[in-house]
């Protein structure tokens, strides 16, 4: 097998990169104890703040940390805005793809993308055909994932349009690498990353309903305390000061929805929801929901009240619409996409199929629905038999599986229990759109915390890191 | 605010109050067992269980009252509802659930006393002494209770804890001293004598008021002076008219803040007003089973009233 050559962040042979000067000579100066204090330190602080993800149902302690790397990764100025731009104008372009296939169908009448892929999607709202969202806009928060593979070498991993989750940990691990080593701080000069909140709550309130004539009331909805994300969803309603409600708080009375508070029924203008299309409304959805809103949509399309992201926003973010993302950019936007697509292989076409399963062992094969970094065979990684057991799941169903090619991930240095080596990571910035496209200079950066993995979620072993962009 | 926030907050208080009275409840039972014990006498952990309003889920699952089932029952286990560790791990998850109602030491002191039972619970049971445990779960209930004073914003929020708080307070005073009455003491014919003091005075010490009690009254020990102190004392910080003021205070302050008043305040000012018309006297006229019983009546029904008018979210 062939050694892959992986870009290293901070290293180039033995030069270091001038946007990880500093961090040489912090990291060379702390010794081993003082890092393993402050690394106690940082999980203290984590639990202390609550800083956990649930996991109901597996037995053992329901609050778990995501282990958290000390080591920052740094992006500079000029690396940052060329990210920028490209996260821009594909959350720009997204957008535009869906207040289309809910209109007119331009592109699909154009050729560029099959019908059958964005109408017979299952993430395709037949119910909001021919709606268009206050503003334009059907996603508001786009998280894009990103790997690194060279100097100036990026690729879309994937988008997600609906409600990406993880961005509590790009504020809180800022504010405890802040609280921790406040020098670095001092040295470098960091873009903050604190403004997200405000920009998200104005963002949210840019796009209330056409019947709202006053400031509007946002709320966050929630599925829940036992949801895996609730400390977010609770993290974000506490920094931006709105309310966080569940399906139960909420009713939809004549042509608005209010909430019920102790002084009285309340009325609420924009909903950030947390929870699944299927689930916010039993008349139109999922009967059986028990978290939904009863009449929610019937408000919702007499613009009652806005929805983010709005529903239906999925259809543009599966990983078979994805391939036709840079179509996408072309077609509304008329530019070049800035940002690349990682060739895809789709196992529903007979010819990707085969080249698919003749050459398993090079390839990573994800469901097309799927998430979380489950459901994934990567195929350098696995052993013989595992190949073959996934063969078996791809034949049986091609239409539900695509194929990458295994990216070299770029590293970055990581602490680990014998000192600081590379560990592949990824990126996920939060672009914000509503009556404007904004993008706080950070993310979230999920690091793969074993040797040689390539698999960064936190399910699968994964930890976070502070991400930095240096000012000009 | 969410109803279902101010519901949340009133039930931290509740479940923590509650787990302190357990605590308190466990203390007055050991030193009971301390007692020589005399012919004819029940098993004094059987009047306990009946204190705790248990004694039938005990009964199932542990079958004859010795005191280290009792202890389990009481403080650890989860299938008994009203257990110290059930209330705690509840206590905990409601505010969990209002995060952003509370302050960062509230939630510190709420997660700490849940880590810190965790712990408890994988320790030995013989490395564990029952003044530990009574010990332990004060001193926390007093961290949340101190944490409440000092740090949170004096919203409808901090009236909604502090409404839990009296409410179960009255409720759990009420009991701890009807049970003393009826179940504690054998037979009518201990009543004034030397052991009936005998357990007035553990009644006292189980609410941490025997030295108050000297203090405000002195002299001997007598069943009305006692009634008194905690029935009709305001000095008293669990006497159900301290409990009762304290529930009108912040019911009226909800009104104010809201511009909107409802059968709860009506409610407990009748409250207030009667207990403060009241002389020890009366009460035994009355019979102070028949006092208690009607006073827990009425409690709950004020709690209904608090529900119907701010928590269950069909408030209009």
């Amino acid at each position: 097998m062939a050694v892959i050559k992986y870009f290293n962040e901070m290293y180039q042979g033995d030069a270091v990169r001038t946007p990880y000067a500093q961090l040489q000579d912090w990291m060379q100066s702390m010794p081993a104890e003082l890092r393993q204090m402050k690394q106690a330190e940082a999980e203290n602080l984590f639990r202390r703040i609550g800083i956990t993800f649930a996991v109901y149902g597996e037995g053992g302690d329901p609050d778990r940390l995501i282990p958290f790397d000390m080591f920052p990764r740094v992006f500079s100025a000029v690396e940052w805005a060329k990210l920028e731009r490209g996260i821009k104008q594909r959350a720009r372009a997204l957008n535009a793809f869906l207040v289309d296939v809910y209109g007119r169908g331009e592109i699909v009448r154009a050729g560029k993308i099959p019908a059958r892929l964005v109408y017979q999607n299952e993430a395709y709202e037949k119910s909001v055909a021919g709606f268009v969202p206050p503003k334009g806009v059907y996603s508001h928060i786009v998280g894009i994932d990103l790997v690194r593979t060279g100097p100036d070498e990026f690729f879309v991993l994937e988008d997600n349009c609906r409600t990406p989750s993880g961005v509590s940990y790009m504020l809180e691990n800022r504010e405890i690498m802040m609280r921790m080593f406040p020098d670095l701080f001092r040295e470098n000069r960091i873009e903050p990353v604190d403004s997200y909140p405000a920009k998200l709550r104005r963002t949210l309130a840019s796009v209330a309903p056409a019947k709202c004539d006053r400031d509007p009331t946002v709320v966050i909805l929630t599925p829940g305390h036992f949801n895996s994300a609730y400390y977010e969803h609770s993290f974000l309603a506490d920094l931006m000061g709105v309310e966080l409600v569940e399906g139960q708080d909420l009713f939809v009375e004549g042509e608005f929805v209010f909430m019920r508070t102790t002084e009285g029924p309340r009325r609420v203008d924009v909903i950030y929801r947390r929870i699944d299309d299927a689930y916010i409304d039993p008349l139109c959805f999922r009967p059986d929901s028990m978290l939904g809103i009863p009449g929610l949509m019937d408000v919702y399309r007499s613009g009652g009240v806005s929805i983010c992201s709005a529903p239906g926003a999925g259809v543009a973010d599966d990983k078979a619409v994805y391939t036709y993302v840079p179509e996408m950019i072309r077609f509304y936007l008329g530019e070049e996409p800035l940002l690349k697509n990682v060739p895809t292989w789709q196992c529903g076409k007979a010819d990707d199929l085969k080249y698919v399963l003749s050459n398993l062992k090079e390839l990573v094969v994800k469901e097309v629905h799927g998430s979380g970094g489950y459901g994934m065979l990567v195929g350098p990684k696995s052993t013989a038999e595992q190949v073959e057991a996934f063969r078996l799941q791809i034949e049986a169903d091609p239409g539900n599986y695509i194929a990458q090619p295994t990216l070299a991930l770029s590293t970055t240095p990581t602490f680990v229990a014998d000192g600081v080596a590379p560990r592949h990571v990824d990126l996920r910035p939060y672009c914000l759109v509503g009556e404007r496209i904004e993008l706080v200079p950070g993310g979230l950066t999920r690091v793969a915390l074993k040797d040689g993995s390539l698999v960064v979620n936190s399910s699968q072993g994964g930890g976070v890191k502070d991400t930095w962009v240096l000012a000009e | 605010m969410l109803s279902r926030t101010a519901d949340n907050l009133f039930w931290i208080a509740r479940y923590i109050e509650r787990a302190e009275t357990k605590a308190r409840l466990l203390e007055v039972g050991s030193r009971i067992a301390l007692l020589p014990s005399a012919a004819g006498y029940r098993n004094e952990w059987d009047s306990l269980l009946q204190a705790s309003g248990s004694a039938i889920g005990f009964g199932k699952k542990y079958g004859e009252a010795v005191q280290r089932n009792i202890e389990s029952w009481l403080f650890f286990d989860r299938d008994n509802p009203s257990s110290v560790a059930s209330c705690i791990t509840s206590a905990r998850e409601s505010g969990r659930i209002v995060r952003t109602a509370l302050t960062a030491q509230v939630w510190d002191a709420l997660n700490s006393a849940f880590q810190e039972l965790r712990q408890l619970e994988r320790t030995p049971r013989s490395e564990l002494e029952l003044s530990r445990l009574t010990e332990w779960t004060m001193r926390h209930a007093a961290l949340v209770r101190g944490t409440i004073d000092a740090t949170l914003l004096r919203n409808d929020g901090w009236d909604f804890l502090n409404l839990g708080f009296s409410l179960e307070r009255a409720d759990n005073t009420a009991r701890l001293m009807d049970v003393k009455y009826y179940v504690l003491l054998p037979r009518v014919e201990y009543v004034g004598s030397g052991l009936d003091n005998y357990q007035w005075t553990t009644l006292l010490r189980a609410m941490s008021a025997h030295r108050a009690f000297h203090w405000a009254y002195g002299g001997e020990v007598t069943a009305a002076k006692i009634a008194h102190f905690l029935i009709l004392n305001p000095q008293c910080p669990r006497s159900l008219i301290t409990c009762v003021e304290s529930m009108t205070g912040h019911l009226e302050r909800l009104a104010r803040g809201y511009h909107r008043s409802t059968e709860a305040q009506t409610k407990a000012r009748a409250l207030q007003a009667e207990l403060a018309e009241l002389r020890v006297e009366d009460i035994f006229d009355e019979g102070l089973h028949e006092f208690l019983s009607r006073f827990i009546r009425e409690v709950a029904t004020l709690g209904g009233l608090i529900r119907d008018g701010y928590l269950n979210g069909d408030v209009r």
